[in-house]
């Protein structure tokens, strides 16, 4: 192989679009287990419901694509609420274990809803975005829109956490939730605004996959776990490993699959996180 | 202005607090004393309403608040420096004082009650960016303290605010109660260290076992023969 070989940059390129993409999805899911200390297995499930709200809105009923986004972020938010309402906060005080399954039944319930109401079909908006030649190279458009919108959502979502009072109280109740009242913050309150928030990322996450993939009822499986694995190679709960993390598990994923087949990339991308499991256990990032 | 009648609180089965009454008027310095166990950190929680009481009633400024939710109370000008001073330990001290000034009628007035708590602990200013958990125990103390004052409390609660720290801090802590009574807050302060907090304070109350023993001057129950033999042993 040529020291400079154009197609291996443009897997690299690639690599680097999908990576603003999981970093997206990683922090909504690091978010909620750095705040609440809940996983939300069901985290790229209620993504897969927000795709179908916006097909749905868009296709079906005729909406504007960007009112039906506004209402596919919106949809997912109140669901993110939703969740917290009536299915974690019952379990708050309960074995982690109990919680994991709470959440994981949920993955199951909103699949099997998914399969009932819009059935196995495979559904797509008709959008079709074209590439975009850069020399040799040929990159997707939806790609490169993924990758803007996802790094000003992080960049968005790291102002509110670091400037505003809420984004401050947010990472202040992890640290010591008994004195919050003291504080004049309401715990529930504030679990509640962070459970809508990681929602709405993940009803963004939804705006951005729908112009590049076909909605079904299993499309979650195709990210929830490589969300998680991301989140624990950052090390949960941690933002800015999960952010380095996903361009990282990117690069393995289409260099990967570029050096071999695209199934490889992904097999090399497991290997990689079981090796980080056995060398880093606390994650690639954690602060030690 | 607080007025607490026949109060009683506990922890589940627990009882803690038996049939508590006792003032503090605008302007004055309080003091609770008495030894390790005798309730007066519950006592404190209760007025926080951390905990709901089981009997009686809690007033500030003539209104009845037993029926406020815990996180409204700092919104009556109630302002907790807790015991062990409790603050966000990965978050820089100027996110500490932020939070403290989480009431949206605080926020207004962020930037003044910041100037404010600098120009009280200048160590602060110098320290905005640092990680508060990072800092010594009397930094600690500084920082939870200004964190209090950041909602503009009319009635500042202190729990131990001398405990966990060495001899000479100690003493800069009750250097620091001075210079709070100095700009006119009302305080309720809750200490183990007799001797020093009843040299600051006006009055004070004797909690043993959960309940109010004795109250008066604070010149006067440090003269008083129990008080010095029970616990200044002398």
């Amino acid at each position: 192989m040529e020291i400079f070989d154009v197609f291996l940059l443009e897997a690299v390129l690639n690599g680097l679009l999908l990576g603003g993409l999981l970093a997206l999805l990683a922090l909504g899911l690091n978010l909620i287990f750095g705040v609440i200390d809940v996983v939300w297995i069901c985290y790229a499930e209620m993504m897969m419901i927000g795709m179908y709200a916006i097909w749905w809105l868009h296709v079906e009923q005729g909406w504007p694509l960007a009112a039906a986004f506004a209402a596919g972020i919106a949809t997912v938010a109140l669901l993110g609420a939703a969740l917290h309402q009536f299915v974690i906060r019952p379990v708050l005080a309960a074995e982690p274990i109990n919680q994991l399954l709470v959440t994981g039944g949920v993955l199951f319930f909103l699949q099997a809803a998914a399969t009932v109401t819009f059935g196995v079909e495979f559904r797509n908006l008709g959008v079709r975005l074209p590439g975009v030649a850069i020399g040799e190279m040929n990159l997707s458009l939806a790609r490169m829109i993924a990758f803007g919108v996802a790094i000003a959502a992080i960049a968005g979502t790291w102002l509110f956490l670091s400037r505003s009072y809420l984004g401050t109280a947010i990472r202040a109740i992890s640290q010591d939730r008994g004195i919050m009242p003291l504080m004049g913050v309401s715990p529930g309150r504030i679990y509640l605004t962070t459970s809508a928030l990681g929602g709405g990322l993940a009803g963004l996450a939804a705006c951005l996959l729908v112009l590049q993939y076909d909605i079904h009822p299993a499309i979650g499986l195709s990210f929830g776990p490589i969300t998680f694995l991301i989140c624990v190679m950052g090390g949960l709960g941690n933002l800015v490993g999960g952010f380095l993390a996903a361009f990282v598990f990117a690069q393995f994923i289409a260099v990967g699959g570029f050096l071999f087949q695209l199934e490889w990339g992904y097999v090399i991308a497991f290997v990689f996180f079981i090796a980080t499991m056995f060398w880093k256990p606390e994650g690639l990032f954690a602060k030690r | 202005m607080l007025e607490l009648k026949g109060v009683s609180a506990g922890y589940g089965a627990f009882q803690a607090l038996f049939d508590v009454s006792l003032r503090v008027d605008a302007g004055e310095a309080v003091a609770v004393i008495g030894p390790n166990g005798a309730g007066k950190t519950t006592l404190l929680r209760t007025i926080s309403k951390l905990i709901e009481p089981t009997a009686g009633s809690l007033s500030m400024q003539g209104r009845a608040y037993n029926a406020v939710p815990p996180h409204e109370v700092i919104g009556l000008g109630i302002a907790q420096v807790p015991e062990g001073r409790r603050l966000f330990p990965r978050l820089s001290v100027e996110d500490n004082l932020r939070m403290g000034a989480f009431l949206p009628a605080a926020r207004a007035r962020f930037d003044e009650r910041l100037e404010f708590v600098y120009s009280l602990f200048p160590k602060m200013k110098e320290r905005r960016m640092q990680m508060a958990g990072t800092m010594s125990g009397g930094e600690q103390q500084m920082c939870a303290i200004g964190r209090a004052l950041m909602s503009g409390p009319k009635l500042l609660l202190l729990d131990e605010p001398s405990a966990g720290l060495a001899p000479v801090v100690v003493q800069s802590i009750f250097g620091l109660m001075r210079t709070i009574r100095a700009q006119g807050f009302t305080v309720l302060i809750v200490e183990q260290n007799i001797q020093q907090v009843l040299k600051v304070v006006d009055r004070a109350y004797l909690l043993e076992t959960g309940r109010i023993r004795q109250s008066g001057d604070a010149a006067t129950l440090l003269a008083s023969d129990e008080i010095r033999r029970a616990y200044l042993g002398v």
